[in-house]
């Protein structure tokens, strides 16, 4: 639902780490986005795309690096890809399971082309 | 092709914020709430009983966060507190950054608690640390028991759950041994609360809870 201010935020990051003068030069942003980041790939994407258009980094697209949703049994320190919310450790079927993984929403790494003028 | 590696969270910005904003509530001993619920849940009327109870014996102050108007704030400042209202102007949360210009209208030198009741919304408030010591979620018996699992961030990031509207569960298919066990499910460490703001049964529990938090906030 908050897409659109996400994007902006991964747009800030990447500003703040391309070299002056290679904004052009960036071909992809690569996102690492948790399946329970409560962030759609989709709208993030499209959202990407509406801001860049018209910036030098419009030929920018995003490359996103889906995490699954992870549980840790408090119990017996399984750890599972958690299927639905609130599922119980399928190991020893303990109902205390903490969440290990898929809330991540981070801006990896971006790509460049080599810069224009050694091109 | 060259790679430049990042590596930073994308909500790093408002995450900095809202430590800013803790580091400024703990210097001061003061106990920080965020509210949060789907819109009509019940947030502004528990906090109108709670502020009624608590008259005389805790000073609080509200920061009020809607979409739009300040029917909120006009209906908290009945009760003589202070209030700063945040219009987000379409936006379906609050951030950090919101409630720390909200801080400079708000005397905190002078407060036991701050209730901050966010945009109604299950969805994104989650998401968004404000600097709180701890979000309560309140959740009304006319939403359906099945919320907990079809929303399960909200009850995981919250620490409290205050079933509200309990003077209607004659009237709704609601079952709360269910919402009970559901938000257990999603989150173990849940302390939870029934109350209902027309008999003002659980009022008084919910508000000896708080009283008890703030006081060891401060001492």
């Amino acid at each position: 639902m908050h897409e659109l201010g996400v994007a902006e935020g991964v747009l800030d990051i990447v500003r703040a780490h391309v070299p002056p003068g290679r904004a052009r030069d960036v071909r992809a942003v690569r996102v690492r986005i948790g399946d329970w980041s409560g962030v759609l790939a989709d709208s993030l994407e499209f959202c990407f795309g509406a801001i860049v258009a018209g910036t030098p980094f419009a030929s920018a697209a995003l490359d996103l690096e889906r995490v699954p949703a992870l549980g840790r049994c408090s119990t017996c320190g399984h750890e599972f890809e958690l299927d639905r919310p609130g599922a119980g450790c399928p190991m020893c079927l303990s109902a205390l399971v903490s969440m290990s993984g898929g809330r991540e929403l981070q801006v990896v790494s971006v790509e460049l082309d080599e810069p224009e003028a050694d091109r | 092709m060259s790679i430049v590696t990042i590596e930073r969270k994308v909500l790093e910005k408002n995450d900095a914020v809202a430590a800013e904003n803790r580091a400024r509530f703990a210097a001061r001993r003061l106990f920080v709430v965020n509210i949060v619920s789907s819109p009509g849940a019940g947030k502004t009327s528990l906090l109108e009983r709670t502020l009624e109870t608590l008259k005389g014996r805790l000073r609080v102050a509200v920061i009020e966060g809607d979409v739009q108007t300040d029917l909120d704030a006009q209906r908290v400042a009945r009760y003589g507190v202070p209030v700063v209202q945040i219009v987000t102007n379409g936006a379906c949360h609050l951030e950090a950054r919101l409630v720390q210009d909200a801080l400079d209208r708000i005397d905190l030198d002078d407060l036991d608690v701050l209730v901050i009741e966010n945009v109604g919304n299950l969805v994104c408030p989650a998401n968004y640390d404000l600097g709180e010591a701890m979000k309560i979620v309140v959740l009304s018996t006319t939403e359906g028991d099945d919320k907990p699992l079809k929303y399960p961030a909200m009850f995981r990031n919250a620490s409290v759950l205050v079933i509200n509207k309990m003077d209607l569960v004659p009237y709704v298919p609601c079952d709360i041994a269910a919402i009970r066990r559901h938000a257990l499910q999603i989150n173990p460490n849940l302390i939870i609360f029934e109350t209902s703001c027309t008999t003002l049964a659980g009022i008084r529990s919910w508000c000896d809870w708080l009283s008890s938090q703030a006081a060891h906030v401060h001492a």
